[in-house]
């Protein structure tokens, strides 16, 4: 290693003269740092003198006192914050968002003395700045406590059916107005906006039963369905059926009307040739008669009234041919 | 006056200045003590005061409203059941000279608190039925869910008091105790009431078989409903079947009234003409009853073979 001199600084002889105002730009410059702050447009200042409070600031670039003598506290008046209760949102900003114990939070006891998992938000702004600063030790810690309080008030008044199904809307109005009631009376300086439910449940042990009941639900449908169904499948076709016979019987009717009008009719037309002359029709009919049938007849015996005696010998069941 | 010297005067004096003088914020009230002994009222108002260097100590008791959350409680109502109770309460300080001389900082105050609210609040409980702390409005109705229809969750347990005239007990109870400390305990609320383990499985229990007998009411609606349409099945089958042939029969009976009265008419309307249907019905009637398999015996005297035995002279009759 070469064995190098450090370089020497010389110091200027005019130092004196260089000091006084190096000295001043460096406090001019910290003076216009301490001296000024900016207010976003989401918030307002809360300025104090002296830790006496002097007024309220608006958004932009506003000048203080320095050395501590004035100080402004920065509000978010316009942005809209939450508490969730029961359950933890992931991206929460808010540290005041998440609950400590959610599992606790959301056991509710209901007016019937049942259980239920009720989850659920409170959407708030910080409405007076001044009241919010000063009024009360952590409002928003305050409004956490008081929310839980009111929801169990509420909750506490009502079924467990209630709670899960037809009374939600009415307990979130109910909240609300408590809740703004008492964020009022204790001087928070915040105004609540919203109460949502979020996941109402029954609790673990028993939602296999509250799953049950839906499920009996469903089978008492579907048992009137299928008893409807057995009905449609006959009374129906029986229906059809029935006006069927009624129809056929109304055929039968016509039928036997019209065929006895037919015979009569013809009865009527012959018997008028009869009565002109009645032995030779008589006559003529019984030998036509006669022509028709005899030659059906498998035997015919032709007696003799005096030989009546041949009888005996007649083989009456043998068959000819 | 030596130019030296000034420096060292104005950084003194500057420190003497600091020295006697302090700040109250807006949420705070100061004490001042001088060799441990309070020195006049407590300074309330905000901003700058003076005070005497060095001997004069600051001593800074906080303004606000607090809160006080304390922890969760094993409790055992009047029905003698146990719940765990985590209520809060507010307070503030509002006789700070008090507070300082008994409590000094928050900690021993929040102590105190917790003594005094978990005491009232136990002797509360203790006095009363677990469903007076839940509920509150003594006149409620629910409503009622139209889809289940069961009569079991139809009305709210009956209450006396509520949890608001417990609350309200507590906190008078606790009042004078920590007034003592300076202290004034503006309300006291239940935070979470929950059942502890034990008795939740009970609570459990009863709220599965409350389901269990809507779900068995519902299945039991459902086997009644669908017999009653099985029923009205049967019920229209034999209405309809039986008006069918009551129909059948009257619209039949009534063609073979009407038949016969034609009959009736044309056959019976003179003697001749009842001789003649007789005549010809009883021919027609021989053309059907003689088959192929029937011997017929004719003697010669019969009208048929009259000519066939006495020959053609005979002039028939």
């Amino acid at each position: 290693m070469k064995n190098v001199t450090p370089p020497q600084y010389q110091i200027p002889a005019n130092l004196g003269s260089l000091a006084v105002p190096a000295v001043v730009v460096a406090l001019a410059l910290w003076f216009a740092l301490t001296c000024f702050t900016s207010v976003p447009t989401d918030s307002n200042g809360v300025l104090t003198r002296f830790g006496k409070f002097v007024e309220i600031v608006k958004p932009g670039l506003r000048f203080k006192l320095p050395l501590g003598i004035d100080n402004i506290d920065l509000v978010p008046v316009e942005r809209q914050l939450t508490l969730d209760f029961g359950f933890t949102t992931p991206s929460a900003t808010n540290q005041n968002q998440a609950p400590d114990d959610p599992e606790a939070e959301r056991n509710i006891v209901t007016g019937d003395l049942n259980m239920a998992l009720v989850e659920w938000i409170v959407q708030y702004r910080i409405e007076d700045p001044k009241q919010f600063k000063f009024h009360v030790f952590e409002p928003e810690g305050t409004l956490r406590d008081a929310s839980e309080a009111v929801m169990r008030e509420v909750v506490g008044d009502r079924t467990i059916d209630e709670v899960l199904t037809v009374g939600r809307a009415e307990i979130e109005t109910e909240t609300l107005t408590r809740l703004q009631a008492l964020v009022l009376r204790y001087g928070l300086g915040l105004t609540v906006m919203q109460v949502q439910l979020q996941k109402v449940h029954p609790p673990k042990g028993v939602q296999a039963s509250f799953g049950e009941v839906n499920q009996a639900q469903q089978e008492k449908q579907q048992a009137i369905f299928l008893a409807n169904g057995e009905y449609n499948k006959v009374v129906p076709r029986a229906k059809g059926e029935a006006l069927r016979k009624v129809s056929a019987a109304e055929g039968y009717a016509a039928k036997r009307v019209n065929e006895a009008q037919g015979d009569a009719g013809r009865f009527n037309a012959t018997l008028t040739e009869y009565l002109k002359s009645p032995e030779v029709t008589r006559q003529r009919l019984y030998l036509e008669t006669m022509q028709e049938v005899l030659p059906q007849l498998s035997r015919k015996i032709v007696l003799d009234d005096k030989a009546g005696q041949i009888f005996p010998l007649l083989q009456l069941d043998q068959k000819t041919k | 006056m030596n130019r030296a010297l000034l420096l060292p005067l104005l950084i003194a004096a500057a420190m003497l200045l600091f020295a006697s003088t302090y700040t109250v914020p807006e949420t705070e009230q100061v004490i001042i003590t001088q060799f441990g002994q309070q020195i006049g009222a407590p300074v309330t108002k905000a901003g700058l005061h003076w005070q005497i260097p060095f001997i004069q100590k600051v001593n800074r008791i906080e303004k606000r409203i607090l809160e006080w959350d304390g922890p969760a409680a094993e409790m055992s109502t009047e029905d003698k059941l146990f719940i765990d109770v985590d209520a809060f309460a507010r307070w503030r300080i509002t006789n700070a000279k008090l507070y300082f001389v008994r409590l000094t900082d928050l900690r021993s105050a929040k102590d105190r608190i917790t003594n005094t609210l978990n005491g009232e609040t136990r002797n509360a409980v203790a006095r009363h039925q677990l469903v007076e702390i839940i509920r509150t409005q003594r006149d409620r109705q629910p409503v009622v869910d139209a889809s289940l229809d069961a009569s079991v969750n139809k009305t709210l347990p009956e209450i006396r008091f509520g949890r608001a005239a417990i609350e309200a007990e507590i906190l008078k109870a606790a009042q004078p105790a920590l007034a003592e400390y300076g202290i004034e305990l503006l309300d006291v609320r239940f935070k979470r009431i929950n059942y502890n383990a034990g008795v939740a499985a009970k609570i459990y229990a009863r709220m599965t078989s409350e389901r269990q007998q809507i779900a068995a009411r519902f299945r039991s609606e459902g086997e009644g409903e669908a017999a009653e349409i099985l029923g009205k099945r049967e019920r229209d089958m034999a209405q309809i079947e039986s008006e069918a042939y009551r129909k059948v029969q009257e619209v039949q009976g009534k063609a073979d009234a009407e038949a016969t009265a034609i009959y009736a008419a044309a056959y019976g309307q003179t003697p001749e003409a009842r001789e003649f249907y007789s005549f010809t019905r009883t021919l027609e009637t021989y053309r059907t009853v003689f088959a192929r398999e029937t011997t017929l015996v004719l003697t010669t005297d019969s009208a048929l073979l009259r000519l066939f035995k006495s020959g053609p002279a005979a002039a028939p009759k």
